[in-house]
C-alpha cells in the first residue's frame, strides 16, 4: 500500500508564498504557452515550479492559493489537481526522496530486497523520513522503466537494474553527500539486452565482423 | 432533429439531446446518480448504462449524444447485467446505515438499490471510511456515505457560484469535500441536500426528525422575499419539519434560498398565540371579545383620519384587502402597504418586475442599481448568474450601489446617483454596452427607492430605460425588485394612502404628534415604533416582535405556513399557498380576524367566506383574476424628474439571513448570521 497523501498539519503550513524573480520568469514563460484565456492549463507545471522552490520539496497549501489567484481560478480546483497527482507531495519529504517501484515487473525482478535495504540501512518504513531530513521512503506504482528493473527514483534521477548491494552503495554515496552515478547499476548501457547487443552489431563496433545481406535477414 | 427507436418506439428529439432525454421522451425511466437536468454532464455514475445496436458495449446514455438512426434498448438482458455490474460496485463502500440514515425514504441509491441491486454482497474486504466534513450550519456529511457523483461540485461551481466543493485525492482515496476546512457560503447551499442522491449531504436542523412518509405535503408559497418561489411544506401532527422547493421554472426552477428552507424555525418561537390587551402599562392575556372590545372602546367617536393602518411585508392579499375595505367603513385614507417609506406605486410597469424572471435568459446586458441581488433575491442572482454562463460571459452586468458579490464577473461603475446621471447622458463605457444590446435590462432595487429622493431616481432609471430601448415590442426591460413578499399585491390592491391620506412615515409622525390616535399595524414590525408610544397601537401578527411589543391591543393572526393565502411576487404574479397547518392556540387566519373585527364594530365586511374575499380582490385588480401567470403591464409615464442626492444608493438587506420576524425568531438563521455574516464582518475589519 502506498502511503495516504493528506495536507500537511497547520504547524506546518507557511503563511505566505511567492515566487522568487528567477521562478516567476519561468511561470510566465509557462503561462504564455498557452492561448489566450486558457491560463488555467498552466496549473500543472506551475505546480511543479512551486513544489521545487519549496524548501522540502513540497506544495503548501498556500502556493496552491498562490497558483489559483494567478491563473484566475477558485482554489478547489487547484487543490484537486495537486491531490490527484501523486507527485505532487503535500507534505514535505526529506532531501532525498526515493521512489521505489514495487510494480510487478520490479517485483519479479526482486523490488523486495531494494525496499528491504533502504530500509535497512537508513532505518524508515514506507512513506516516512530519516530524523536527519536527508532520506524519505515511498512505494510508487510502475515508473515505466520496466526494462531495467528493480529500479527506484530519488528527486528527478532513476536509479536502474538494482540489487540490495547496488542499493545500499547509492545510499551511501548519498549519506556522504555525493552525486551517484544515474542510471543502470549494473554496468549495462541504457536498456540495451543484459548480455550485450544482439543487432546491428555491425554498426556499432562492438565485437562481431560485418555480416553478408542474408544472414541480416535471419535469426539475429 | 435526430430519430432514434427505443426499445421499438421510435421518437424525434431535439438536436443536441442524449440518448438519455431520448429515452425519458419514449417514456423510459433510466436510472441515474451523477446525471441532473440543470447541471452539466459528468457520466462517472455508469447507472444509466443502456444497449446501442452496433456498440460495443453498453454505453452511458447521460453522456451519449442522441443520432440519427440509433437504435437503443433499456431493458435487455445486458443492460440488466450491467446495471447490477454497476450497482454492485457503488455498494462496495457504501455503509449498510439505511436505519439510522435521514436520507431513508428519498435515497435514490436506496430506491435503484431495490431494482438493480443483488440480495447480497460478495465483498468479504475492509470498506473504507471517509472523515466527515465540516460544512457549516445546514449541510451535515456523512462522507462515507459518498458515491462520487459530483452532483453538489457542479451545484456550487455552476449554480452557486462559490467553489468550495470539489473531489480531491484520486482512486479509492477519492474524496468529496472542500480541501481545506470551509463552510459554504452560499444562499442557496441547502439545495444540495436535495441534489444529493444519497445520504452524504443531509439536512442539519431537520437531522433525525422525521421520515417521508410521515409527512403531509403542502404546496406553497414562500414569504422570505418578493420572488414567490414555489414551495412545498412538510409538516406532522400540526408542526412544520421542513420546506422543500417545487419545480416552477418560470421563478424558482427547483432551486429555493436558504432562508426560504430554514426560516421556518423561527415559527415556533415567539409566536403570538392569544389576544392581549394593554392594562396599566402591561400586555395582559385576553379573550377575543375583550380585545375586539378594547378597539371598540378607542375607536367609536374617531373621526376617519385620525385611524392609520401599515401593513407588513409578508401579509397575504387577503388581509390586506379585508383591513382596506374595514379602512373605508372607518373612513379612512390613511392606510400604506409600504413600510419602508418609500413612494413607488404609480403606474404597475412603474412597480413590477416588468420583463419576469425567465425573461433574464433572454437579456444580454442588465444594469442593477441600488439593489444587492445577491443578499435581497438569491433565485434571481442565480438565474443572473445562469444567463451569464449559458452565454460564455456574454452576458454584461453593470452594479450601480453598494459593491457587492454577484459571484460572477460584473463591472461597478458607481455607489450613487451622479452615475445613474453619467450613464444617462453616455458618459460611462457601460453605456455603450447598453447602447449596443439588443435586449437591455435594468433592476432596480428598493435601496433607490426607498429614499425622499425616490421619484427623481425612479425618473432618472425609466429615462434610461427610454433611452436605451429597454422597453420595444413585446420587450419590457425595466424591473423592480422588490424586497418584501407583500408589496405588489398591496400596491395592486391600491392599499396606498387615499385622497388627502397619510402615508408610512406621515403616520408615524402624525402618530407621534398625537394627531393619528389609532394605528393599525397588520404585521408590520419594521417601522420605528418609538414614534408610536402617543397612539393606540392595534397589532394583528403571528410573531412577537417590534410590533407587538408596541402594541395596546394584540390581535393573533396565521403565519404564511397556517392560511390559504394568496401573494404577488416581484413580477406582479399572483399565486396561491395551501395551508399546511392549524394556526397555534387561539390565532385565526388573518382576514377572518378582520372580519370578525369589522362585525364587532356593527361594520361587518361583506364577505363569509374566502372565496368571496378573493371575488372581492378581484374586483379590485385583475391580477387576481388570473393566477401564476405575471400579466403584462403597460408602459406608461411614471417618476418625477427631480434633483438626486449624492449620497450612495444603500441596500435594505443588511444580513440575508434575518430580514422579518419569522427569520429573527429562527436558531437556524442566527447561527447562519455567526456564521457568515459575522465572519465576513470580521474579516473585512481585519
Amino acid at each position: 500500500m502506498s502511503h495516504v497523501r493528506r495536507p500537511a498539519p497547520k504547524e506546518l503550513q507557511p503563511v505566505s508564498f511567492a515566487f522568487t524573480p528567477e521562478y516567476m520568469e519561468k511561470a510566465k514563460k509557462i503561462i504564455a504557452k498557452y492561448p489566450e484565456g486558457r491560463q488555467q492549463s498552466a496549473v500543472m507545471p506551475l505546480l511543479d515550479l512551486a513544489q521545487r522552490q519549496t524548501e522540502g520539496n513540497w506544495v503548501p497549501t498556500v502556493a496552491m492559493d498562490y497558483i489559483a489567484d494567478m491563473l484566475d481560478m477558485p482554489a478547489i480546483r487547484v487543490y484537486e489537481v495537486a491531490t490527484f497527482y501523486t507527485m505532487y507531495n503535500l507534505a514535505p519529504v526529506g532531501k532525498n526522496f526515493i521512489q521505489v517501484c514495487t510494480t510487478t515487473p520490479c517485483w519479479l525482478r526482486g523490488s523486495a530486497d531494494v525496499v528491504e535495504t533502504c530500509k535497512k540501512e537508513l532505518g524508515i518504513g514506507i512513506g516516512e523520513t530519516t530524523e536527519d531530513g536527508l532520506f524519505t521512503m515511498i512505494e510508487v506504482e510502475c515508473l515505466g522503466a520496466c526494462v531495467n528493473a528493480p529500479m527506484m527514483q530519488i528527486n528527478d534521477d532513476f536509479y536502474e537494474d538494482l540489487t540490495a548491494d547496488t542499493t545500499k552503495a547509492i545510499l551511501d554515496t548519498l549519506k556522504k553527500g555525493e552525486k551517484p552515478n544515474v542510471g543502470p547499476q549494473s554496468g549495462r548501457k541504457g536498456c540495451e539486452p543484459i548480455d550485450g547487443p544482439k543487432v546491428l552489431k555491425a554498426f556499432c563496433g562492438c565485437g562481431a565482423a560485418p555480416q553478408d545481406a542474408d544472414a541480416s535477414k535471419g535469426d539475429a | 432533429m435526430p430519430k432514434l427507436t427505443v426499445d421499438g418506439i421510435e421518437v424525434e428529439v431535439e438536436a443536441g439531446a442524449t440518448v438519455l432525454q431520448a429515452c425519458e421522451e419514449a417514456g423510459k425511466e433510466i436510472p441515474r446518480f451523477c446525471y441532473h437536468e440543470r447541471l452539466s454532464i459528468a457520466g462517472n455514475c455508469r447507472m444509466c448504462l443502456v444497449e446501442m445496436e452496433r456498440a460495443p458495449k453498453p454505453v452511458a446514455s447521460c453522456a451519449m449524444p442522441a443520432a440519427d438512426g440509433m437504435v437503443i434498448k433499456t431493458d435487455s438482458p445486458l443492460v440488466h447485467k450491467a446495471r447490477n455490474g454497476v450497482m454492485e460496485f457503488l455498494l462496495i463502500n457504501h455503509p449498510l446505515d439505511c436505519p439510522i440514515c435521514d436520507q431513508g425514504g428519498e435515497c435514490d441509491l436506496q430506491d435503484q438499490a431495490m431494482a438493480y441491486g443483488c440480495g447480497s454482497s460478495r465483498y468479504a474486504e475492509k470498506k473504507r471510511a471517509v472523515k466527515d466534513k465540516e460544512l457549516g450550519p445546514i449541510v451535515k456529511t456523512v462522507m462515507t456515505r459518498c458515491i462520487h457523483c459530483t452532483r453538489c461540485v457542479r451545484f456550487s461551481e455552476e449554480v452557486a457560484g462559490v467553489g468550495t466543493m470539489g473531489a480531491v485525492y484520486r482512486g479509492e482515496d477519492t474524496e468529496v469535500g472542500p480541501y481545506i476546512e470551509a463552510s459554504i457560503n452560499s444562499e442557496l447551499s441547502g439545495n444540495l441536500i436535495d441534489l444529493c442522491p444519497v445520504g452524504a449531504l443531509t439536512s442539519k436542523p431537520y437531522a433525525f426528525t422525521a421520515r417521508p412518509w410521515e409527512l403531509k405535503k403542502t404546496d406553497s408559497v414562500d414569504v422570505m422575499d418578493a420572488v414567490g418561489s414555489n414551495i412545498r411544506i412538510d409538516a406532522r401532527t400540526g408542526e412544520v419539519l421542513r420546506v422543500l422547493p417545487r419545480t416552477n421554472e418560470d421563478i424558482n426552477e427547483e432551486w429555493i434560498s436558504d432562508k426560504t428552507r430554514y426560516a421556518i424555525d423561527g415559527l415556533k418561537r415567539q409566536r403570538l398565540d392569544r389576544p392581549y390587551v394593554r392594562v396599566n402599562g402591561k400586555l395582559q392575556p385576553a379573550s377575543w371579545d375583550e380585545a375586539f372590545a378594547a378597539i371598540k372602546a378607542k375607536v367609536s367617536g374617531l373621526k376617519g383620519k385620525q385611524i392609520a393602518a401599515i401593513a407588513g411585508d409578508t401579509v397575504d392579499c387577503e388581509s390586506m384587502t379585508a383591513l382596506k375595505d374595514l379602512m373605508d367603513k372607518f373612513g379612512s385614507p390613511n392606510l400604506d402597504c409600504r413600510q419602508d417609506g418609500s413612494n413607488i406605486g404609480g403606474p404597475r410597469s412603474s412597480y413590477i418586475f416588468n420583463s419576469t424572471i425567465s425573461g433574464i435568459d433572454e437579456a444580454d446586458v442588465c444594469l442593477v442599481v441600488g439593489a444587492n441581488v445577491r443578499a435581497e433575491a438569491p433565485i434571481i442572482n442565480s438565474r443572473l448568474r445562469k444567463r451569464w454562463r449559458t452565454t460564455a460571459g456574454d452576458f454584461k452586468l453593470g452594479i450601480i450601489g453598494e459593491k457587492w458579490d454577484p459571484t460572477f464577473k460584473n463591472d461597478y461603475l458607481g455607489a450613487g446617483p451622479d452615475t445613474l446621471s453619467e450613464i444617462l447622458e453616455g458618459k460611462n463605457e457601460f453605456a455603450k454596452l447598453l447602447k449596443a444590446a439588443e435586449k437591455p435590462m435594468i433592476i432596480v432595487g428598493m435601496g433607490a427607492l426607498n429614499r425622499e429622493d425616490g421619484d427623481a431616481v425612479l425618473a432618472a432609471t425609466r429615462a434610461i430605460a427610454e433611452k436605451f430601448g429597454m422597453v420595444s415590442g413585446e420587450w419590457n426591460g425595466f424591473n423592480v425588485l422588490h424586497t418584501a413578499a407583500s408589496r405588489v399585491g398591496g400596491l395592486d390592491l391600491g392599499f396606498v394612502p387615499g385622497e388627502g391620506g397619510l402615508a408610512t412615515n406621515d403616520i408615524l409622525d402624525g402618530a407621534a404628534k398625537g394627531d393619528v390616535k389609532v394605528v393599525y399595524l397588520l404585521g408590520a414590525d419594521e417601522v420605528d415604533t418609538s414614534k408610536l408610544e402617543k397612539a393606540f397601537v392595534i397589532y394583528q401578527g403571528a410573531m412577537g416582535d417590534a410590533g407587538a411589543q408596541a402594541a395596546d391591543v394584540i390581535l393573533p393572526g396565521a403565519a404564511y405556513t397556517e392560511k390559504n393565502g394568496t401573494y404577488v411576487n416581484t413580477e406582479g404574479r399572483a399565486q396561491q399557498g395551501w395551508r399546511a397547518i392549524f394556526p397555534v392556540g387561539d390565532a385565526r387566519e388573518d382576514w377572518a380576524i378582520v372580519r370578525a373585527l369589522s362585525g364587532a364594530l356593527d361594520m361587518t365586511l361583506p364577505y363569509k367566506n374566502i372565496d368571496e374575499v378573493r371575488a372581492r380582490m378581484v374586483e379590485i385588480s385583475p391580477t387576481f383574476a388570473s393566477l401564476n401567470v405575471p400579466s403584462k403591464a403597460e408602459w406608461t409615464d411614471f417618476g418625477k424628474a427631480g434633483d438626486m442626492k449624492p449620497e450612495g444608493f444603500v441596500s435594505p438587506v443588511r444580513n440575508f439571513y434575518m430580514t422579518d420576524p419569522i427569520s429573527r425568531a429562527s436558531v437556524t438563521m442566527a447561527k447562519c448570521t455567526e456564521a457568515f455574516v459575522k465572519e465576513a464582518a470580521a474579516e473585512k475589519v481585519a
